[in-house]
């Protein structure tokens, strides 16, 4: 936990029993601005996925989660905005808190709260039954949102997906008429339409070209000016790229948990546990 | 061909298309030709012994086949012998499959082209006896309060059955188990007991028979149909969809009305087809409730009502030449009456797609 307090971020006092009374004004003076995750498991039935796991997210900064397969990095980020409770086995302990409010409390509104954690996919899913445009507008409309100009959405998400040049003169084409990577693309813009106060990506980037993952990981970088991005990722020179912090997981055949969290450039140059330092330089996962 | 070309600029060869995983010409005339020497030798077989008729012939080429099949192929390898001779078989089974529904199909179209003229489309019973020429009255009143009855029941059956989808895929409730018990037990209903229920509560208790009743007790009879297709048609969405839209903000009503519905369109516009084509000949369940009539009524609550099958049965019954005559061409009218309500469903239900 203490690892991440680089940059100007302070650790909230821990005390479950203060958040969970103290009002909002109060909280957001102490807590974190972003999110932040205190001893959090998971579980699917009986098994054990991912164990104890704390660890911050703060306003703009862009963290990597790395880790061989099966470690529990995208359990671990589905746990982020409550999509980890779709899968009906599944059980957690632990407390998720966005700008210092746990969004496990009992009388908050899970749907609100995914409207504000944005979420990317690692397979691209675009509606089949919209077209490009309403595709990208979806989340506006499924939330009720309000908008004034929707071309001008449609055409700054798009942008900043790095799909608009290709996409501007067939915005009425079918989601699934695009390529793998110009769908993924579509999902991102998707999700930057509902502006997000943090946005998950779960390899957002494995069905791209590098080309379009060069774009993508301006628009990454360009998204931390404002909120906060969590980005799973196998691609250990993207971590380096785009990453300010990164969190190393690892499994020995039991549940997941963090081995260690730092500065992207520590953890790649000189990092405290050897398992790191063997990961990162390629020589095992 | 078998020289390497040293500078392809040299000899500008266009390469030609090809489909080299395709039967070649030479390979399908000798499937063509073995088939019909087949059939001559059958024919020359059932002309000289004592078999007969179209069954002995299908019989005696059948045989002729296999024994043909196997002699070719002795040449062959014990695997290539064994696809021909399976290829032979399947084929013959899927012939025979075939066979009731080209014979039923055909029978309707030659036995009701007869009496399909003008008049039977526009013309009702009031004034013509079913014994008449094929050339005076018609059955425009029976397709008017068949269209009706089913329309209405489509009207009362597709929201309940999509809902009832939703309810077993989207928010697979505390209940879902007693909603597919229920919708699995009543598609085993009897049509006749159908009727029977709708004539006890509905007839008995308006005290009169109706098209609405009729349309009740199709609608009874259609419901199971439309809402285990909608549940199977909605099971198929991807998971992702749903976490997509999840993941954006989205509720489970908007998810299911927005995303959900719209991507299975298609497969509910199938629902409803399937779920008309079910009841659109049910007979039984129409004697208890709607009766027949002779002339027009528009009136779904203004007493009987004629309609397609229950004419068919009437004139049936008649059992003379020009009645029986108008029957089938009331149930090539039916069947042309499914096919139309397909295509227009298609049109509709497709374009979101196109």
């Amino acid at each position: 936990m203490e690892t991440l307090k680089q940059g100007a971020i302070k650790v909230v006092q821990d005390s479950q029993t203060s958040v969970a009374t103290v009002s909002a004004s109060q909280t957001t003076a102490t807590a974190v601005r972003g999110l932040e995750t205190k001893n959090v498991h998971a579980w699917f039935g009986k098994h054990h996925v991912l164990s104890d796991v704390s660890l911050q997210f703060p306003e703009r900064t862009v963290t990597g989660l790395i880790g061989p397969s099966g470690c529990g990095k995208s359990t671990f980020i589905r746990l982020l905005n409550r999509m980890h409770e779709f899968i009906p086995s599944a059980a957690m302990a632990g407390q998720v808190l966005q700008d210092g409010q746990d969004i496990y409390a009992p009388d908050v509104d899970a749907a609100a709260i995914r409207l504000k954690i944005g979420m990317v996919f690692q397979k691209p899913n675009p509606f089949p039954a919209m077209n490009i445009r309403e595709n990208v507008l979806s989340g506006i409309k499924l939330a009720h949102l309000k908008v004034a100009d929707h071309d001008a959405i449609v055409e700054s998400c798009l942008t900043r997906a790095g799909l608009w040049k290709e996409v501007k003169d067939r915005l009425t084409a079918t989601g699934g008429s695009l390529s793998g990577g110009q769908q993924q693309r579509l999902c991102i813009a998707r999700s930057l339409a509902v502006e997000p106060n943090v946005l998950l990506m779960d390899e957002p980037c494995s069905a791209l070209d590098p080309g379009s993952t060069l774009r993508i990981e301006e628009t990454i970088k360009e998204l931390a000016e404002k909120i906060a991005v969590v980005i799973v990722t196998h691609n250990m020179q993207q971590a380096a790229r785009v990453s300010d912090f990164c969190a190393f997981f690892l499994t020995d055949g039991g549940p997941g948990y963090l081995v260690e969290a730092d500065a992207t450039k520590k953890l790649f140059t000189n990092p405290r546990d050897t398992r790191t330092a063997d990961y990162v330089q390629g020589k095992f996962g | 061909m078998s020289t390497v070309v040293s500078n392809p600029q040299s000899q500008p060869v266009a390469p030609q298309p090809t489909t080299p995983w395709k039967p070649t010409r030479k390979t399908q005339f000798t499937g063509a030709f073995s088939i019909a020497v087949v059939a001559i030798a059958s024919f020359a077989i059932v002309l000289l012994t004592g078999l007969a008729g179209i069954d002995g012939f299908g019989l005696t080429f059948l045989v002729v086949f296999f024994g043909a099949t196997f002699v070719r192929t002795k040449r062959l390898n014990p695997k290539a012998r064994k696809d021909a001779m399976v290829g032979v078989a399947i084929c013959a089974a899927s012939v025979l499959a075939f066979f009731p529904w080209m014979s039923i199909f055909v029978s309707v179209v030659v036995k009701g082209a007869k009496g399909l003229q003008p008049n039977f489309l526009i013309e009702n019973m009031q004034l013509t006896t079913p014994d008449d020429e094929l050339n005076m009255g018609g059955a425009a009143h029976a397709i008017i309060g068949s269209l009706m009855m089913v329309l209405i029941a489509a009207a009362i059956t597709l929201p309940l059955g999509i809902l009832s989808g939703v309810y077993l895929t989207e928010i697979r409730g505390r209940l879902t188990f007693l909603v597919r018990f229920v919708v699995q037990s009543m598609s085993g209903v009897p049509s006749i007991v159908a009727g029977l229920f709708i004539y006890t509560t509905f007839v008995n208790y308006t005290n009169s028979f109706s098209g609405m009743a009729g349309s009740l007790a199709l609608a009874v009879l259609m419901l199971p149909t439309v809402a285990r297709t909608a549940e199977e048609v909605m099971k198929l969405v991807p998971d992702d969809l749903r976490s997509a839209s999840y993941a954006l903000g989205a509720r489970q009503w908007r998810t299911s009305l927005m995303v959900i519905l719209p991507t299975v369109r298609s497969g509910l516009t199938t629902a409803g087809i399937l779920g008309i084509a079910r009841v659109i000949g049910e007979t039984a369940p129409l004697l208890l409730t709607s009766l027949s009539n002779n002339s027009y009524v528009f009136n779904p609550i203004g007493g009987p009502i004629g309609s397609l099958p229950t004419y068919v049965f009437g004139l049936l019954q008649i059992g003379t030449e020009n009645s029986i005559n108008r029957a089938w061409t009331g149930s090539l009218v039916l069947m042309l009456l499914v096919l139309v309500l397909f295509l227009i469903a298609r049109y509709f239900g497709g374009k979101a797609n196109r």
